[in-house]
């Protein structure tokens, strides 16, 4: 692939964000429309940023790759993505915005009036923005590695100073225009490249994608493996190997695989014939990465299993999403922000009909990704594959582009919410200086262990920061919305037992911790034990401390629920009543009142005629 | 490198300097006493005393209540020592804390009605019927506040003795000055709220009558100018003037302050020029009520009615994270910064004081000393007013302060 144009469009997008930053606050400035203060954020446009905020590097990469490597699936991950708003609309958004926290930490010193609740939910928000931004930064360096092959943290560390740069600077002013601007570009950037495909799919005579068979190689296709794999055959297969297959070294030489499996040291190039079945990696190993392939791995109860637990991380994790929750402050109200969300449902929705076409390209047209491991590189590479020759050159820059819009959004809304949440609560004193020290903080801890750390499916590492949201804010935000007898203790417990075992699951996944078998799946998969306990747990402590009760909790369930026009002017035509009425409080200051009565009443009537 | 060794080392380390920190903390609360001269056991019994009569008074601080009751109640009872304490109001228990509250609790208010009117400290006899209940003996010392007994602090013992009457009554005496302490902080802030009822009143005269002269002008030239300003007149006057709640958000402030600069450009024409920076993240901001207007009123005071030249005012409302900030600046002929620190100590009241140092005690008594006014100015500098507010605060939301304690 040519670097320059993907290069070009990288820096495009880079500058593009910036300046869509610096110039969105003079979009909206101004200097004579006195009405500013109606223009508030509309829904359309609010939704257009939550949506370009929430599409990350999982749902741009991740999911085409899955798609790729395991087949239909995985399709739950963009339905799950997308229906995580439905649940959010229904249960949650305008009691979210009419309590007017701005974090989900504000929320839980809101509702359960305590201190230490709040400092509890602190540690949640950043943990699950932490391992949030992790997959961000890792698709990052992978995908500046594909198109430049530069090593893969010069990608992450870009991506890192981008973002750390802009949101300390300020430059994050404008953000609702920025995330806007970004997930039109995103659109963009999936959808031509994507018609380009599909037509040239179309003038291939269409071949049909096959998930329940190894697909084959097309043409003549050299791989160079660049981690040692063991790959599964289950028919004999004739290749050119140059390099180490099962401890013996070749060069150059023809060789026939025997069914079964083979170990490919890292460094050899298999040169496979056209129409020769491409090999799969072996699940059985049992390495760092083995986890991520488990819910195609095993017996059908463990798929099945794992496809409820991605279910019930996705549906219910959106809500708890630190960058997600802030922006509902921005909506004017909770009828607002009811509407952004059924316009973000309906962007997301037509967002997530385009990774699929790549994924079940990429399984016809770039089989061997499969073997390499790189599968989230699917997208990346197609053009190239199918398109050849300049054209296929522009579409996968453009596609680059889009890629990093993905990391450079949601990566700087994840930052400025932990960054937030890190100046205010855990930083000794608030200040401009500490915001851009905590922007620093927010950023530092995750770019360290994406450095560190071996690469997963994007997609995967993004799962397990919605299992661990949707067993922690889920029980918090829907009970206490819904329930007015939940307590601080039961709360914390709740979060404690429930955000805390799926935490620690995901934490000894990723490290290998993790046993075979059944255990395995239940801990890469935490949600469906660990949403209910949590639930359960939040439900019982606070039967148990009943008497803990906030004293304002039927007052603050009752403004979440009830519509701001009832709610704020519980006096609607409380001004001319006042007026006329000559005794209020005080027998004095009545009297005189009573003699200005007159003219306001005057000055309602003119109002009301024009 | 591989992930699992990593994720295993970065694990391994935050739960290094998690017990670091924890281990840091013990000490540092272990080096506050001194190790050598830990005083006499007298002296320590003292100390004791004091630091749990220091724990029981910041929940009393906030009146006498059910919730504030419980937190002091446990306290109480540690440093009296007692088998069950209870503390009442004028017409029920609010808090029970030992043994006995199945039986005793019922019957305490009859007991404690006598002294209400007394209000001296009785010792009586709990006339139980149950053998094997320890309280036999209850000292009943009143709490007093400002306007007389607030209610009766019980304590109950095995046996009658002089030493629990005493101690009891010195405790009830302590709480009292707790409670008059609330009162006072709950007289301060009616106090505030009697400032802003007279800020309202106080921008009324001088605008009004400028308004009424400036529309007047354009009556017969420019009628439905003349209109529009009116009915600008009419919704300005109509949000100062409102009487619920004591906060408001930022676009109704910008709104009103929009209306407020187009009578003012009505009255001074072209000399006025106005711009408005608002990034609409922030207009959903929650503040107090009538917070920015008077600042502004004060930028057209000093840009126009102190000179003869053009002014040109900037009022910007930018996101900063978890905050928003807004600043507001003139070009004006500024001010002598030790006039300006005396006006905002309170030294020298003038028209133009009330509504700054108002502002200023405002948000400093609603989000902290941290978020005050910041103002920059010299003299023939013109003036330069920065405000920091957070986009949440506890019990600060459009809408509320009409219960706020």
């Amino acid at each position: 692939m040519n670097q320059t144009y993907a290069v070009a469009a990288v820096a495009a997008v880079v500058l593009a964000t910036v300046l869509v930053g610096a110039l969105g606050l003079r979009i909206s400035r101004t200097t004579s429309d006195f009405y500013v203060a109606s223009r508030t954020v509309g829904p359309r446009l609010n939704a257009a940023a939550i949506s370009g905020e929430y599409l990350s590097a999982a749902s741009f990469l991740g999911i085409a790759g899955l798609i790729l490597l395991q087949g239909p699936d995985m399709l739950w991950y963009p339905v799950g993505y997308t229906a995580g708003y439905l649940v959010l609309l229904v249960l949650v958004a305008a009691p979210l915005r009419r309590s007017g926290a701005y974090t989900l930490s504000d929320f839980a010193e809101a509702r359960l009036q305590s201190a230490a609740a709040r400092r509890l939910a602190v540690l949640f928000v950043v943990g699950i923005g932490w391992l949030y931004l992790l997959p961000q930064l890792q698709g990052a360096g992978l995908t500046l590695e594909i198109l430049t092959g530069a090593p893969d943290w010069v990608g992450s560390l870009v991506v890192a100073v981008v973002v750390t740069g802009a949101v300390a600077a300020g430059g994050m002013r404008s953000i609702t225009f920025v995330q806007a601007f970004q997930y039109w570009l995103k659109l963009t950037a999936l959808t031509v490249p994507a018609l380009f495909l599909v037509a040239a799919w179309l003038g291939d005579d269409a071949p049909r994608a096959r998930f329940d068979a190894p697909s084959a190689f097309r043409e003549h296709t050299v791989v160079r493996v660049d981690d040692t794999v063991r790959i599964e055959i289950d028919a004999p297969l004739t290749l050119t190997v140059s390099g180490t297959v099962d401890g013996t070294a070749y060069q150059e030489r023809r060789l026939t695989l025997d069914e079964g499996a083979h170990t490919v040291a890292s460094g050899t190039a298999l040169a496979f014939p056209e129409g020769a079945r491409a090999p799969e990696r072996a699940h059985a190993e049992a390495g760092p990465s083995g986890w991520s392939q488990s819910l195609s791995a095993g017996s059908d109860g463990h798929r099945l299993y794992a496809t409820y637990g991605l279910i019930l991380a996705t549906f219910l994790g959106t809500m708890g999403l630190p960058h997600v929750a802030v922006r509902f402050y921005t909506s004017p109200d909770g009828r607002a922000a009811r509407r952004t969300t059924l316009v973000v449902l309906a962007l997301i929705g037509a967002f997530y009909l385009l990774p699929p076409v790549y994924g079940a390209l990429g399984r016809i047209y770039a089989p061997e990704l499969a073997l390499t491991g790189d599968a989230d590189a699917a997208v990346l590479v197609l053009p190239d594959r199918l398109l050849g020759g300049l054209a296929g050159e522009l579409l996968g820059a453009l596609l680059a582009g889009g890629a990093f819009a993905a990391f450079l959004s949601t990566a700087s809304g994840l930052t400025m919410s932990v960054a937030g949440v890190i100046s205010q609560d855990v930083l000794p004193s608030r200040g401009v200086h500490h915001f851009r020290l905590a922007a620093v903080l927010a950023m530092a801890a995750p770019f360290a262990l994406s450095v560190v750390s071996e690469n997963v499916p994007v997609a995967d590492a993004v799962g397990l920061a919605f299992a661990v949201s949707a067993s922690s804010f889920c029980p918090l935000l829907v009970l206490g919305i819904w329930w007015r007898g939940l307590t601080p203790p039961g709360a914390a417990a709740g979060l404690v037992v429930g955000g805390g075992s799926a935490l620690t699951a995901v934490l000894a996944t990723r490290a290998g911790f993790a046993p075979a078998g059944w255990r395995h799946t239940l801990m890469a998969w935490p949600a469906v034990w660990s949403v209910p306990l949590g639930f359960l747990t939040m439900l019982l402590v606070s039967l148990a401390t009943a008497r803990r009760v906030p004293s304002g909790a039927a007052a603050f369930l009752t403004r979440l629920h009830l519509p701001e026009d009832l709610a704020d002017r519980d006096l609607p035509d409380g001004e001319p009543r006042d007026w006329g009425r000559p005794a209020g409080s005080g027998g004095d200051r009545g009297g005189d009142r009573g003699g200005q009565a007159g003219t306001p009443d005057g000055d309602r009537t003119e109002g009301a005629g024009a | 490198m591989t992930a699992a060794q990593a994720v295993v080392l970065s694990a391994a380390g935050a739960l290094l300097f998690v017990s670091g920190l924890a281990v840091g903390r013990l000490v540092a609360r272990r080096g506050e006493r001194p190790d050598l001269d830990l005083g006499t056991p007298v002296e320590r019994a003292t100390f004791h005393t004091l630091h749990t009569a220091s724990l029981a008074a910041p929940p009393l601080r906030a009146g006498l209540t059910e919730d504030t009751a419980r937190k002091a109640a446990r306290r109480l009872r540690s440093l009296l020592g007692t088998e069950a304490l209870c503390l009442t109001d004028r017409e029920a228990v609010l808090a029970w804390d030992g043994a006995g509250a199945d039986h005793h609790r019922t019957r305490v208010m009859a007991k404690v009605e006598d002294i209400l009117d007394s209000g001296r400290s009785q010792s009586v006899h709990t006339g139980c019927d149950d053998v094997r209940c320890p309280l036999r003996w209850a000292v009943i010392a009143p709490l007093t506040g400002e306007d007389g007994v607030l209610g009766a602090l019980v304590a109950y013992g095995s046996r009658e003795s002089a030493v629990l009457v005493r101690a009891a009554t010195e405790v009830a005496r302590w709480v009292s000055v707790q409670l008059e302490l609330a009162e006072l902080d709950r007289s301060r802030t009616r106090l505030i709220e009697a400032e802003i009822r007279a800020l309202r009143a106080q921008i009324s005269p001088h605008f009004i009558f400028n308004s009424l002269a400036a529309i007047a002008s354009f009556v017969r030239t420019d009628p439905e100018r003349a209109r529009e300003l009116l009915l600008e007149f009419a919704d300005f006057t109509r949000y100062s003037f409102r009487r619920h709640g004591e906060f408001t958000d930022l676009a109704d402030e910008l709104r009103s302050i929009e209306q407020y600069l187009a009578l003012a450009g009505a009255r001074f024409g072209d000399r006025l020029k106005v711009t408005l920076q608002v990034a609409p993240e922030v207009l959903p901001v929650a503040l107090p009520f009538l917070c920015l207007q008077p600042l502004v009123e004060n930028a057209v005071k000093h840009g126009l009615e102190d000179s003869g030249r053009p002014c040109r005012i900037t009022i910007a409302a930018q996101d900063a994270g978890a905050e928003a900030v807004v600043v507001i600046e003139d070009d004006g002929v500024g001010m002598d910064p030790a006039v300006l620190r005396g006006i905002l100590a309170g030294e020298r009241p003038g028209a133009f004081g009330v509504g700054l140092c108002n502002v200023d005690e405002r948000l400093r008594q609603v989000y902290g000393d941290e978020h005050g006014l910041v103002i920059e100015t010299g003299v023939g500098a013109g003036m330069k007013i920065t405000i920091r507010i957070p986009k949440y605060q506890p019990g600060v939301h459009a809408g509320a302060g009409r219960h706020r304690p």
